[in-house]
């Protein structure tokens, strides 16, 4: 990348022949009105997106036959840069034909991908993406005034990057999956974030309720508080902190051992746990009771040792009288 | 046609200076060398010297250090003051404008790294600042004043001499971007009263590469270049001589031309916004008497500017939206904004800037295209679309 960001890019150089095309002449530029509906027996379906004031807006008008849902013709109006008449325009010939909730299916990758000349080749430079997305937005704005809906429920609010329409899950699951740390690192699984680059951190051309740079930073909070907490809760013996180990040894001598013991009138005590090397437990007891003077305590002990190794499905315990 | 109205932003060199600068490469001897071949590059610098200082009415005693740019210069005056700041000066405030270009805010930004604090002055409807406000704005530990000629974008002129004064009165050192100076004003640094001043040739008719930064005698002064004793070893480097024996010529035929500017030249920017003003909702910005002779800011209701620029390529014309320096972002609104304009209506600003160069012939067909290119395009613009949600 270094070498290809030492000149500025032409954004101009870098569109298709067919995004120059239809900035040239638009195809499916115009409106329609009331009565254009009305003579085609179909209802009139007119969305704005964006504003004159962001540098952006575009108007969908669509004519939808009631009785299939199906949008018969389309025309748009926008305001914007070349990117943006081109991608609207391509958007309104694929909205053309579908059924309403088809159309509602088409993306703002879509609409660039339509306007590639080559399959490989992308339609406009990544910084002019965002241009698109308004293509896409228009069409959910649309899409809800025919069904009477609020557009803001049908959107996918969990979206973080608009350009490459990458959802903050899909971003989290990269994070965990790859262990990503930063941005650059982030980037290596996914195109969030490469294109108009508003999404990584404050200061880009948008504003945004949240960047890729907290979400990596808060992910990773999340996985180291994951790993203490599964220490704590976790059902591997071998993996316990020192504290859980103790309880699940008194457990397990309180439910296991002792009712054996207190048939013979004794009983047995826990006075420490170490930890030896190799991970392995040393466990003190002391015997009470009959137990104290019994002949047979070192086959309890061994009882005692094999109990717990067997419950708590470890062989790193080893029971040492005194 | 080829009609080029970007001149605010860029150039083209004069076919005089090209052939001059052409020859002047065969004088390729080390200036420092005591031989034939480093005297006959020391006459082309002695030569252009002799040109430089009395074009710009400099005293022998300043210094006119010659650089890449003024960008360059721009750098060091502002870096000299945080090196002071760094050294201990206490002077840890900079007054400055948002007019400014980003040669300016960029290092002012590094600054504030540091600790140093800055302001940054607004412009009214005219593109000017308040010299009141100026004044209120002065502290106790401020180090610098630095404030633009003209600005590239609006084509306001500054109050410069005003400001001198109170720079004086307060005894603060005042810079003066002068990109935008050189062939639409005269400049008289002694009468200007400045203490610095910078400027690039290529701003007019001169090569890319050299431009200059004048110092007053007794002004701070901190390398930002270190190096070999070229400049009296204030900005090391090779001197790049056949540029500067260009910029010098530059800076004459810029002063030679400097009616022509005033009385053609303006003459055809005002017949340039007239036409446009007899396009229904345009708009032209500043006022004539505060504004470059060169330069028209007019917007087009329901075009978004980079559309226009667009249109205005296909016919061969070539204009801009905003500094071209800031082109990847794309905002040009921020202009017409800062000279009050509704948001709506900014972001359909255009620029158009002649020079010395453009002809009436270019200019009618400027005239003649327009009305069509804005045609199309607000037949595409929601803006006048009859049907509304």
């Amino acid at each position: 990348m270094a070498r290809n960001d030492l000149i500025t890019g032409n954004v101009w150089e870098q569109y298709s022949n067919k995004v120059i095309e239809r900035m040239n002449s638009p195809k499916f530029l115009g409106e329609f009105s009331e009565e254009d509906a009305k003579k085609r027996d179909a209802k009139l379906v007119v969305a704005d997106f964006g504003s004159e004031a962001c540098g952006d807006a575009v108007r969908l008008y669509w004519l939808v036959d009631t009785k299939t849902d199906k949008i018969i013709d389309a025309r748009f109006k926008s305001f914007g840069c070349g990117t943006a008449i081109a991608s609207s325009d391509m958007m309104t010939e694929l909205t053309l034909g579908k059924t309403v909730d088809e159309a509602m299916k088409i993306t703002n990758l879509d609409v660039e991908k339509a306007l590639r000349d080559k399959p490989d080749t992308p339609a406009f430079p990544p910084q002019k993406m965002h241009c698109s997305v308004m293509a896409y937005d228009v069409i959910i704005e649309a899409g809800a005034k025919y069904k009477g809906v609020d557009a803001n429920q049908i959107k996918n609010s969990e979206i973080v990057c608009e350009c490459a329409r990458v959802t903050r899950k899909e971003i989290e699951d990269i994070i965990k999956e790859h262990n990503v740390k930063t941005v650059e690192e982030l980037q290596q699984y996914t195109d969030a974030g490469t294109y108009c680059k508003s999404c990584v951190k404050p200061g880009g051309h948008e504003e945004r309720s949240v960047y890729l740079v907290d979400i990596i930073e808060e992910t990773n909070k999340k996985i180291k508080q994951g790993e203490i907490l599964s220490k704590i809760v976790t059902n591997v013996f071998d993996d316990m902190t020192l504290l859980n180990k103790i309880k699940s040894i008194e457990k397990v001598l309180k439910e296991k051992v002792s009712y054996i013991l207190e048939a013979d009138g004794g009983s047995v005590e826990l006075m420490d746990v170490k930890e030896v090397e190799d991970n392995e437990v040393e466990v003190l007891i002391e015997y009470k009771g009959a137990c104290s003077t019994c002949n047979a305590a070192v086959l309890t002990l061994y009882m005692i040792e094999e109990t717990l190794k067997k419950e708590l499905e470890t062989d790193k315990i080893r029971v040492v009288q005194i | 046609m080829d009609v080029y109205l970007d001149n605010n932003s860029t150039t083209k060199i004069d076919p005089i200076i090209e052939e001059k600068y052409c020859h002047n490469t065969k004088f390729f001897g080390n200036v420092n060398s005591i031989y034939e071949k480093g005297s006959q590059t020391r006459r082309l610098l002695e030569k252009a010297y002799d040109l430089i200082y009395p074009a710009l009415g400099a005293e022998d005693e300043d210094d006119i250090i010659i650089t890449s740019s003024t960008t360059e210069g721009n750098n060091a005056v502002i870096k000299t003051f945080l090196y002071n700041y760094l050294n201990g000066s206490g002077k840890k405030h900079i007054i400055t404008t948002i007019a400014e270009h980003s040669s300016i805010k960029a290092p002012c930004a590094f600054a504030k790294t540091f600790g140093m604090e800055v302001t940054y002055l607004y412009t009214d409807e005219n593109g000017r600042i308040d010299i009141q406000e100026l004044e209120n704005s002065i502290r106790g530990d401020t180090a610098l004043i630095s404030v633009l000629f003209a600005s590239n974008e609006s084509g306001a002129i500054q109050p410069i001499k005003e400001i001198s004064k109170i720079a004086k009165k307060h005894k603060i050192p005042f810079h003066c971007d002068g990109a935008q100076a050189i062939g639409k004003q005269r400049i008289n640094l002694k009468e200007l009263g400045v203490d610095y001043f910078t400027f690039s040739a290529h701003k007019f008719h001169g090569p890319k590469g050299i431009g200059g930064l004048y110092i007053k005698k007794g002004a701070p002064f901190v390398n930002l270049i270190h190096g070999g004793n070229q400049m009296g070893g204030k900005r090391g480097g090779s001197i790049y001589t056949n540029g500067i024996a260009a910029m010098a010529e530059a800076i004459k035929l810029a002063n030679e031309n400097l009616d022509y500017m005033h009385y053609n030249i303006s003459k055809l920017r005002d017949k340039l916004e007239e036409a446009i003003l007899e396009i229904p909702d345009t708009k032209s910005y500043v006022d004539k008497k505060y504004r470059l002779p060169n330069t028209v800011v007019a917007s087009f209701r329901g075009i978004e500017g980079e559309s226009m620029l667009w249109d205005l390529n296909v016919n061969g014309i070539y204009a801009a939206t905003g500094s071209s320096c800031s082109s990847e972002r794309l905002e040009g609104s921020e202009v017409l904004e800062s000279l009050g304009e509704d948001p709506e209506i900014a972001h359909t600003g255009i620029i158009f800037s002649l020079s010395r160069f453009s002809k009436e012939q270019e200019i009618d067909y400027v005239i003649d295209k327009l009305p069509l290119i804005v045609k199309r395009l607000r037949d595409i613009s929601m803006t006048y679309a009859k049907t509304k949600p």
